[in-house]
């Protein structure tokens, strides 16, 4: 005699916007007819912080975690107390996502040290001897799409062993030259990143050119903050020696839930990076790195 | 005066020594040999160099393409018979019977990948060992594990257990080719079992690690059949990703292939968002760039534009390979998705060539070489790994491309034609007919062609080799349009005439230069203009020129009787036919040293049969009468006395069908001019003609001055007169014992009769009517205002009565000094010719036999216009 409850939203994205609605139906499948003591949904969105073990030791890192922040937490009932009967049926619900006061939703974003979540529980009370039900639901929020254009902002690059820093023996490095540009560092996050790679030279032979997306979550805690960069994705844009003077191009999708608009609060900033990695054959890795400003247009 | 000239004259014929007077007057002479030179003979520069091989034979046409590898049993068996490949052929074939109507599919114009794919995995074979390396885990977890620490065995159970679990990792060491097939056919399978399970995830990392093989180089010559084993596997992909996709658009279902981004609902799209999203993210460049490429077809649910941005991004991504042989793998599968999906979108397709092009340096890189090396593989062999890519990122890039196709054509032949031989350029216009023909698309690219054909022709002057060419002529039929083909046609022939040094009898140049004669004959109709007409007759009449079957007379006979045939309605090319044949005629008594044998002789007599029976089709009535003057003489000097005399029977026949005015460079004229002239020539002509032995005495002479007195002259005409007046000097003439010219072996007159008196009587009695007539006419003058004419008639006839009437005679010189007066009695004379006149009888006088003239010369008085 098993009863499943589930929420469906209408939106097959599950991308709103504040002030949207989110429309959907509780299901209730049930060979037999349900009592219960009312049905209820709850919407909640929390931020949650986590101190690396890096940062703090990891003991304190456990225990010492920061609290959730939490950003909107509403309730609606669906259904009285009552009977629902047996076979499937669907309650439709509308549940306005709408902060309350003059608090900020973020955006949704999954990192390591910074989760920001939002989620649709539905519970049914139901009475003694029955377990009470609950089913959870995530739904994206994703901030209006701001009216203000973009800046463009294209940076050309130069690598070669003159232009490294952090090189211990610079003469040991065999000799390259690599020019390119991105079209821009102010990126919208709904749209590729893009440029071009051209390998002027190199005098050893190119294993990999790779594209590494870095995450740079900072907490904010008693003891000061901790700031730790975590690689997204890497996406390899050159495989083997590619031919010299042919412009590669440069082309990176940002994932969704992974990235969100760059996020600098009180208590913590969540900040995108991008490295141009390029491998040697005798593999040296030579890294560019290029500070990114996500936005949301 | 005028009374004076009513006596009745009696002609007397000054005897004339036409040898003697030569001798007085002549030029020292220089003796030319007439066979080497003639002042109006062109200049001929003989070029002496031996021609080069032309005709070099066209061997070694045989390419490097036939794999010297013995087809193998198994593999060959393998080529899509087992059940799954046929299967997946059945589909495909379902699928693309759905896709014939709509017109954005390529056509059965188009030679399809599965007619490819068979001949790639038989051609590139391998014995060597084979691996497979499949790591179906998150990327981070890597290690490369030295696969020696597993033993054999427990490498064989990991096999046997046969399933690829999250992060299970199985490496497959020496695979014979065989076993190669097999295992990546059993990977298609799990595929399909994954997918069908729902287990989208499993899928999607199989189709990741195998399109992961395409990077793998080793074994180099079996990777063009490895590329067709796993671009198999991802179009299984594509075809259950698309599939899916499509079976999420909620009821009514949109047409399979004609939906709109309108008809895809929220949830297919998601879903399909999700596998971009998902394929973005693939760490390495291969796998993402296959595997996007897969499920290309699916942006279709997404935008409009979708597969047109995708396209050239992906294109560019390519240049990050930098295994060449890999990265135009990726260029084929690539130009093939783009084909299936979209074939309108040649931009990629040609941005995938000149990449290719661009990057192919890289084949000379030293990591290429050192792998070659390591692998030992010889350059040439290597290369030939690179043709089906190539040759089918080609096909792509040709495929209906006529606008592109041709205009770079028009460029390639001229390159083709300056370096090349004809062989090339041959294959470079079989190659053009091959493109232009479907659909016609020739009707759309006549500049083009044209062009094609100038090339050509700027660079190929032999029209022996130019016709050898097999594609030429069928190149030429592609001009179908009438005035354009008439302008190929044309130019074809200007090059011809300017080019061609010496008359040809090439069977292949004369067969196809008649066959562009005939075109350029047929185009004229009744709208042509005359200057058209004159343009084309003038091409056709070089050609007609420099035909020449040497001493093959008869061959050159019918070549001219068909020539009339096929050129029948330009009258000014069967003039040139007639003349040919007459110049025929003339060259084979030159050759016989003018005497014909029995065969010569006929021949010479089917010439002139064949101008007598051509002449009366022309319509200019001047034309006619000169040919026939001609074909006469010719037929004389030919001694065909009866033909000849057709002829100039012939002529005389037509002379009262001469019109009043005739039309001359467009403007009506009048005809007298010309018909005095042709008379005076045919005059000259009489005086070796003998009479016909059925005829009477000066038959054709009566009958042409009997035409002369019919023919309606325009009135206020003195051309009559004139006529008779010109008679004249002929009689005398022929009434000399020996004439002034005559044609060897033809008996004339002065044989036949011998200066028989009778004869050189009845001379005398056709001058004397012939004088009466000009006196009787003179008369007329008189009494009307035409004074003038008078004057100048009567001073006509006088020089004639002395040259050529014997003066002795008293009544002769009475009539002579009398037309002198008469011709100076109104002072219409030219002061100038009477003083020359004078002076010249003067010097006459001084002869001996001539002295009676300075009696005369007392009596002419030069009198003053007062």
């Amino acid at each position: 005699m098993s009863v499943i409850l589930d929420i469906r939203l209408k939106r097959a994205n599950k991308v709103y916007h504040e002030a949207e609605v989110l429309a959907g139906v509780v299901v209730i499948t049930s060979k037999e007819a349900v009592q219960h003591q009312g049905i209820s949904l709850t919407m909640e969105g929390l931020v949650n912080l986590q101190l690396s073990s890096k940062s703090v030791g990891v003991f304190e890192a456990f225990y010492n975690s920061v609290k959730p922040i939490q950003l909107i937490n509403s309730n609606i009932e669906v259904a009285k107390p009552g009977k629902v009967p047996g076979g499937k049926t669907e309650i439709p619900f509308e549940f306005p996502l709408q902060v309350k006061g003059n608090k900020v939703l973020y955006e949704t974003y999954h990192g390591v040290f910074v989760n920001i979540q939002y989620t649709l529980r539905c519970d049914m009370r139901r009475p003694l001897l029955a377990k009470d039900l609950s089913k959870t639901c995530e739904f994206i929020h994703v901030l209006q799409p701001q009216k203000s254009k973009v800046q463009p902002s294209p940076v050309d690059f130069t690598i070669s062993p003159e232009t490294l820093q952090n090189v211990k023996e610079r003469n040991s490095l065999p000799k390259f030259l690599v020019r390119g540009h991105l079209d821009a560092t102010n990126c919208v996050i709904t749209q590729p990143l893009t440029g071009e790679l051209v390998v002027e030279s190199s005098e050893v032979a190119i294993k990999s050119i790779e594209l590494q997306l870095v995450r740079v979550e900072t907490c904010g805690c008693a003891e000061g903050y901790a700031r730790d960069a975590t690689e997204i994705q890497n996406i390899q844009i050159a495989e083997g020696d590619v031919c010299h003077g042919l412009p590669i191009p440069i082309y990176m999708v940002f994932p969704r839930l992974f990235t969100c608009p760059t996020l600098e609060t009180t208590n913590f900033n969540v900040e995108f990076e991008m490295n141009v990695v390029i491998v040697l054959h005798d593999d040296h890795l030579i890294t560019e790195n290029f500070p990114l400003k996500l936005c949301r247009v | 005066m005028a009374t004076n000239l009513c006596i009745a004259v009696k002609w007397h014929a000054r005897v004339r020594k036409y040898g003697a007077e030569l001798q007085r007057c002549q030029l020292e002479a220089t003796p030319v040999e007439q066979g080497d030179y003639h002042p109006l003979k062109p200049i001929i520069v003989t070029d002496s160099r031996s021609r080069r091989g032309g005709r070099k034979g066209s061997t070694s046409s045989s390419s490097s393409s036939s794999s010297s590898v013995a087809m193998d049993p198994l593999s060959s068996m393998m080529e899509g018979t087992d059940p799954l490949s046929l299967f997946a052929a059945a589909s495909a074939s379902e699928l693309g019977r759905k896709q014939r109507e709509n017109e954005d599919e390529v056509g059965a114009d188009f030679e399809p990948w599965s007619a490819k794919r068979g001949e790639i995995l038989s051609r590139f074979t391998t014995t060597e060992k084979l691996s497979i390396n499949l790591f179906m885990g998150s990327e981070k977890n890597k290690a490369s594990s030295p696969s020696s620490a597993v033993s054999e065995k427990v490498r064989t159970r990991l096999e046997e257990l046969d399933d690829l679990e999250e992060g299970s990792q199985r490496e497959l060491l020496n695979l014979s080719q065989q076993d190669y097939v097999k295992r990546i056919e059993e990977l298609n399978q799990s595929l399909k079992e994954a997918w069908a399970s729902d287990q989208k995830v499993k899928a999607l990392k199989i189709v990741i690690q195998c399109s992961k093989l395409l990077s793998d180089t080793s074994v180099i010559q079996f990777y063009p059949s490895k590329f067709v084993l796993i671009t198999d596997i991802l179009d299984t992909f594509g075809r259950l990703v698309y599939e899916r996709i499509w079976s999420m658009c909620s009821d009514p279902r949109p047409q399979p292939d004609s939906f709109s981004v309108e008809d895809v609902n929220d949830t297919a799209k998601e879903t399909c968002l999700n596998w971009f999203f998902k394929i973005a993210s693939i760490r390495e460049l291969i796998p993402r760039l296959y595997v996007e490429a897969a499920i290309l077809k699916c942006n279709r649910f997404l935008n409009k534009t979708g597969i047109q941005e995708t396209l050239p991004r992906l294109t560019a991504m390519i240049r990050g390979i930098g295994d060449p042989l890999v990265a135009v793998y990726a260029r084929a599968y690539l130009c093939r998705v783009g084909m299936e999906v979209a074939p309108h979108l040649k931009d990629s397709l040609n941005k995938n060539f000149f990449d290719l092009l661009a990057s192919f340096r890289q084949i000379h890189s030293d990591t290429v070489q050192n792998q070659l090396v390591i692998q030992r593989v010889e350059i040439p062999v290597y290369l030939t790994l690179y043709s089906p890519a190539i040759h089918w990122i080609l096909q792509c890039v040709a495929y209906r491309a006529p606008d592109d196709y041709i205009n770079c054509a028009e460029i390639w032949v001229e390159f083709t034609c300056r370096h090349f031989t004809k062989r090339e350029v041959n294959t470079v216009l079989a190659d053009i007919i091959k493109h232009m023909t479907p659909d016609r698309a020739f009707e759309d690219a006549y500049p083009q062609l044209q062009s094609v054909m100038k090339k050509i022709l700027t660079y190929f002057h032999n029209f022996s080799v130019l016709f050898s060419m097999e594609k030429f002529l069928p190149f030429m039929d592609m001009f179908q349009k009438d005035s354009v083909r008439v302008e190929v046609c044309k130019s074809i022939m200007e090059v011809f005439i300017k080019h061609q040094q010496e008359p040809t009898r090439d069977p292949v140049i004369l067969n196809a230069l008649l066959h562009v004669c005939k075109t350029m004959h047929d185009s004229v109709n009744a709208l042509t203009v005359e200057d058209e007409k004159r343009s084309l007759a003038l091409l056709i009449n070089g050609f007609i020129r420099m035909v020449s079957f040497g001493r093959d007379f008869e061959q050159q006979l019918s070549f001219c009787v068909e020539a009339r045939a096929t050129f029948c309605n330009l009258e000014t090319v069967i003039i040139q036919l007639i003349h040919t044949v007459n110049q025929l005629a003339m060259e084979t008594k030159r050759v016989m040293g003018g005497n014909h044998s029995r065969k010569t002789a006929a021949f010479v007599r089917a010439c002139a049969a064949y101008s007598f029976i051509t002449i009366p089709s022309l319509t200019s009535i001047f034309s006619r009468l000169h040919l026939y003057l001609l074909s006469g003489q010719v037929a004389l000097a030919n001694q065909c006395l009866s033909q000849a005399d057709a002829f100039l029977k012939a002529a005389v026949s037509i002379l009262p069908e001469v019109p009043r005015t005739i039309s001359v460079e467009g403007k009506q004229r009048s005809s007298e001019a010309f018909l005095l002239d042709f008379i005076n020539s045919f005059l000259s002509t009489l005086l070796v003609v003998p009479d016909h032995p059925e005829q009477g005495v000066l038959y054709l002479v009566r009958g042409l001055l009997n035409m002369v007195q019919d023919y309606t002259w325009e009135d206020n005409s003195d051309a009559k007169v004139r006529v008779y007046i010109s008679a004249l000097p002929l009689l005398a003439a022929m009434s000399q014992e020996n004439y002034l010219y005559t044609i060897p072996k033809v008996d004339s007159n002065e044989t036949l009769y011998g200066g028989d008196p009778k004869f050189v009587a009845e001379i005398s009695r056709l001058c004397e009517t012939l004088i009466g007539q000009v006196l009787d006419h003179l008369k007329t003058l008189g009494r009307e205002e035409g004074v003038r004419r008078q004057g100048s008639i009567a001073f006509a006839l006088f020089s004639v009565l002395l040259a050529h009437g014997d003066l002795r005679n008293n009544k002769l010189n009475q009539l002579a000094v009398n037309l002198w007066n008469l011709s100076h009695k109104n002072g219409y004379c030219e002061t100038r010719t009477s003083v020359r006149t004078l002076e010249h009888i003067k010097q006459q006088a001084q002869q001996p036999e001539l002295s009676h003239l300075s009696d005369m010369l007392l009596r002419l008085s030069l009198q003053s216009r007062a």
